[in-house]
């Protein structure tokens, strides 16, 4: 799968209560969450994202609750996949869950900046940085979890275990 | 080569010899733990899958973050999960007027024991090492898909030796110790590994001090926290656990990414500053900022032995006229605790309100929001931007003795400017 598009960066630590502060966690209908994802470090982002986009972090991307609307929201906001140093573990279980990508890039991550276009190819692992014509090469997701992908995320690899 | 603790609980439920860091195992799960928050999408995600609950009596349903509800919504996600209780005939569902703080409740009523694997749909399932349990926080599919399977995957984490000895000071205890330890290795200091706490200092902390450590571990990125099981362990767990369990105790030759050694003796009332847990100073050096509001109350630090601290030191005082002190028992049991010994009359006499057991403010949700520019010291676990309301507000976090002598001073203060 190849994914383009502009985006979105944010810095180290952001967690889920500002990706989607606990307020509006009385629904877990994505529309409704993705209508305030981002909004107390960004206000600009829920006007401004487009299908597409890609968002991008530093350290420990998602750490704090374990709540699920946090990737959910950023995937119906239109975000296909999200790109950071590194992510806080239940985060990034959570978003393999729902058939989130999310590309673990390390520190080469700062080459990429708030508006720049990239190009991801997650089949071959690699994100392209169209804007400063930099390549950058992942290490492929284990096995065990490219099954879940593979299988359109958890509830389905679980159907499908026991048929 | 030996294993550490969470290795061979990982070993033990997925009935291999040995596990080691990085491999990824398929467990049977012996508890899985859901809220009135990830409960509903929980259910939906298992109702998908079209299966029976794998077992009635393993998955526990705890409405209490925005409970006694909030609003129309907060009720129809906890009716969702109060009927499909009822429906599906789950044993250990929880309705208000018997319910807890999820992670002040299961252990208190036994429902976690040394050796078990538990899941939970809250990030804070971790609390559940402190009893030799391993136990971590997911998100509601992973939960509602376990609910179905009995079942999930793991990764092997690496762990964290965090070696304890000495014996802590007058008003200091587990949050001090916990946040001392975030503020050493950082908010990611620990991601994806496991902090396994040893040393004879172990055997100087009681099961509360513990509770509130091994809840804070996913605060340095941890995927669990736990402690040995001893004598102070199989004490607390005599009254509550009468089914049969096993402790797993960690091999002489287990391996540890690192150690980290802290001399309790030596440590002191700290407060975490915002934006993050990892922002720790002792009090001392922030002494002089003022506060608008004090929650002493969470699954942290909302035991009897955290309320019995904060009585102690508001006992014949007054609560300074520009602070709301909201006090919040972590559950029935320890709300009537509380009223037995006076607590509360003491809580109410000195100005502060007292709740029933909710999460509440503690994510913002309700029961002690902050207006823009107010700030709280807080007994909870987390201080980001915008966690306990206006995105301009501010926590500082504390263990009860701190919260408790700040709502006297209306700054932050130390215990002892307001004891003799």
């Amino acid at each position: 799968m190849i994914l383009h598009g502009k985006v979105w960066r944010y810095g180290d630590n952001v967690d889920t209560d500002v990706i989607l502060p606990a307020r509006y966690l009385n629904t877990a209908e994505p529309k409704e969450l993705a209508a305030h994802c981002m909004e107390d470090i960004d206000p600009t982002f829920v006007g401004g994202v487009k299908p597409g986009d890609i968002m991008v972090g530093g350290r420990n991307f998602g750490c704090g609750s374990s709540r699920e609307h946090a990737p959910v929201a950023i995937k119906a906001s239109g975000v296909t996949c999200i790109i950071a140093d590194s992510f806080a573990r239940i985060f990034y279980r959570n978003a393999i869950n729902i058939g989130l990508p999310l590309i673990e890039l390390g520190p080469a991550v700062a080459d990429i900046k708030s508006g720049d276009t990239i190009t991801v190819d997650l089949g071959k692992g690699v994100v392209a940085n169209v804007t400063s014509s930099k390549n950058f090469t992942v290490q492929p997701l284990p096995g065990f979890i490219q099954e879940i992908a593979t299988a359109g995320g958890l509830i389905n690899y679980v159907k499908g275990e026991k048929e | 080569m030996g294993m550490t603790m969470t290795e061979k609980i990982l070993a033990r439920h997925a009935g291999l010899e040995r596990v080691v860091p990085r491999q990824l195992i398929k467990a049977k799960l012996d508890l899985i733990l859901v809220n009135d928050i990830t409960g509903a999408p929980a259910i939906k995600e298992f109702e998908k899958i079209g299966k029976p609950v794998f077992d009635k009596d393993k998955i526990v349903m705890v409405p209490d973050h925005f409970v006694p509800n909030k609003d129309i919504k907060s009720a129809e996600q906890a009716k969702i999960m109060k009927d499909f209780a009822r429906k599906r005939k789950i044993t250990h569902y929880f309705e208000v007027g018997r319910m807890g703080i999820e992670h002040v409740l299961l252990p208190e009523v036994g429902l976690v024991a040394p050796g078990e694997l538990i899941i939970g749909a809250d990030s804070h399932t971790c609390t559940y090492g402190a009893v030799g349990a391993f136990a971590t926080g997911v998100g509601h599919t992973d939960a509602g898909a376990a609910m179905a399977a009995g079942e999930t995957w793991f990764k092997v984490p690496s762990s964290i030796k965090v070696e304890l000895t000495g014996k802590l000071p007058r008003w200091v205890g587990g949050k001090d110790v916990i946040l001392t330890l975030i503020g050493m290795i950082g908010v990611d200091g620990a991601r994806y590994q496991s902090l396994e706490f040893c040393g004879e200092g172990v055997a100087e902390l009681t099961m509360a001090d513990r509770l509130t450590i091994a809840n804070m571990a996913v605060e340095a990125g941890a995927k669990n926290g736990i402690f040995p099981t001893d004598a102070i362990t199989q004490a607390y767990l005599a009254p509550r656990v009468k089914r049969a369990f096993s402790p797993v105790s960690a091999d002489p030759d287990a391996e540890y990414e690192r150690t980290v050694a802290i001399d309790l003796s030596k440590l002191t009332p700290v407060v975490a500053l915002p934006f993050l847990p990892e922002n720790v100073k002792p009090v001392a050096e922030v002494k002089a900022t003022p506060i608008d509001q004090v929650i002493i109350g969470s699954c942290t630090n909302g035991r009897i032995e955290d309320l019995a601290l904060a009585a102690e030191i508001l006992a014949g005082h007054e609560i300074h006229p520009a602070v709301r002190t909201i006090i919040i028992p972590g559950s029935q049991a320890v709300y009537l605790e509380a009223m037995e010994k006076g607590y509360v009359a003491t809580f109410i006499k000195a100005g502060a309100v007292v709740s029933t057991p909710t999460c509440g403010p503690c994510c913002g949700g309700h029961m002690g929001i902050l207006a823009a520019g107010e700030r709280a010291v807080s007994t909870t676990n987390r201080n980001f931007r915008g966690r306990m309301g206006h995105v301009d507000s501010e926590v500082y976090l504390a263990g009860p003795a701190v919260a408790a002598a700040s709502a006297i001073k209306g700054r932050i203060a130390a215990p002892w400017e307001v004891t003799s």
